[in-house]
C-alpha cells in the first residue's frame, strides 16, 4: 500500500512539474509585449479604462513619454475640446499608472520607436503628432480615415488596427473598414 | 420559507429599487426646498435643443441621438456610447457618482457652462422614464 502511494505521488509531481514547465512556455511562446517583445503592454488599469475609455480607447500608455501624460492630464477641463475632469483621487490613480508605464517604461519595441521619433524637447499631446506615427500612416488616403463614417479620425486606432486594444498594432492585423482589400 | 422569499424579494427588487432611490435623492437635492417641478416634457425639449459653437450646433442628441434606447457615438471620437435609457440599460442612473460626473462633463461640453439645478432634475425626469 505505501508503495502504491509512493508511486502516486511521484506521478503526481512529474505531473505538476510537466504542468508548470508547459505553462511557462506557452506563456512565453504567447507573450510578444513589453519587455523586448514587439507590443505595447496592453492596459490593465480599471479606472483608466472606465474613465478614458468611455469616450475614446484606452490607448497605450507606451505611446506617449511621461512628460506627455503630465501634461494630458494637467489640462482634463479642455480635452481637446471635451471636458474630462476627473475626482482628484482618480485623477492621481489614473495619472501615476499612466506615467509609470509611459514609453520610457512599456519596454517594448514598438514604444521604444514612438520615443526615439520624439524630440527631447518636445511634449507631443496627440500621438498623431509624433514622427514615428505620421511615417507609418503616410500612404493612407484622408477618405479613408477622416472621409470615412466607420473611422472617422486617426485617433480610432480600434476602428482598422483590429487589436490594438491587446496593445497590438501590426500591419497584418489592419482592415479599413469599406476598403477591406486594401494591405499595408 | 419566508426568509427565501424575503431575500428572493431583496435580490430581485435591489437594483431597481437603488437606481430610484438615487435619482429620487438627487431631484430632491435639485429641487432644495423649492416648488419647482420637474417634468419629463421639459427634459425632453432641453435635450433637443442645440447650442450654437462658433457655427457647430450641439446638443445632447450629438452623441446620445434623440432615442435613448438606442445606442449613440461620440461625437468626435465615433466611440458607440451604450443605450441611456433605464429601460434598455438597468445600469444607468444607478450610481449618484457616475450621474455627478456625466452632467459636470456634458453639461460644459454642450452649454460651455455647468447645467443648473433646475435643468438636471428636468434631465432626471425625463432619461429615468425612457
Amino acid at each position: 500500500m505505501s508503495k502504491l502511494l509512493t508511486v502516486l505521488a511521484i506521478a503526481g509531481a512529474l505531473l505538476g512539474a510537466g504542468a508548470m514547465v508547459y505553462g511557462d512556455a506557452a506563456a512565453k511562446g504567447d507573450d510578444n509585449h513589453g519587455k523586448r517583445g514587439r507590443d505595447f503592454m496592453p492596459v490593465m488599469n480599471a479606472d483608466y479604462q472606465n474613465e478614458c475609455g468611455t469616450c475614446h480607447m484606452a490607448y497605450p500608455p507606451g505611446l506617449l513619454p511621461a512628460r506627455s501624460w503630465e501634461r494630458i492630464m494637467g489640462g482634463l477641463e479642455d480635452h481637446f475640446g471635451d471636458n474630462a475632469q476627473l475626482d482628484p483621487v482618480t485623477h492621481e490613480a489614473i495619472t501615476r499608472y499612466l506615467v509609470g508605464h509611459a514609453a520610457e517604461h512599456d519596454g517594448s519595441r514598438r514604444a521604444a520607436k514612438f520615443l526615439r521619433s520624439i524630440p527631447a524637447t518636445g511634449t507631443p499631446l496627440r500621438v498623431t503628432e509624433t514622427r514615428y506615427f505620421v511615417k507609418k500612416h503616410d500612404e493612407i488616403p484622408e477618405h479613408m480615415v477622416a472621409g470615412n463614417p466607420e473611422v472617422k479620425s486617426f485617433a480610432n486606432c480600434a476602428a482598422c488596427h483590429r487589436s490594438a486594444e491587446r496593445g497590438i498594432f501590426d500591419d497584418d492585423d489592419v482592415r479599413i473598414p469599406g476598403f477591406e482589400d486594401a494591405r499595408f | 420559507m419566508k426568509r427565501v422569499l424575503l431575500i428572493t424579494a431583496v435580490f430581485l427588487g435591489g437594483p431597481v429599487a437603488v437606481a430610484s432611490t438615487v435619482v429620487d435623492e438627487l431631484m430632491n437635492e435639485f429641487r432644495a426646498g423649492s416648488a419647482v417641478e420637474f417634468s419629463a416634457e421639459r427634459g425632453r425639449e432641453l435635450w433637443n435643443a442645440t447650442t450654437d459653437h462658433n457655427g457647430e450646433a450641439r446638443s445632447c442628441t450629438s452623441c446620445h441621438t434623440s432615442d435613448l434606447r438606442k445606442p449613440g457615438k461620440h461625437a468626435s471620437t465615433g466611440k458607440p456610447i451604450d443605450a441611456l435609457a433605464p429601460s434598455v440599460n438597468p445600469t444607468r442612473l444607478t450610481q449618484r457618482s457616475e450621474i455627478e460626473k456625466w452632467f459636470g462633463r456634458n453639461c460644459k461640453w454642450t452649454y460651455g457652462r455647468v447645467c443648473t439645478a433646475e435643468e438636471k432634475g428636468h434631465f432626471l425626469a425625463y432619461i429615468r422614464n425612457q
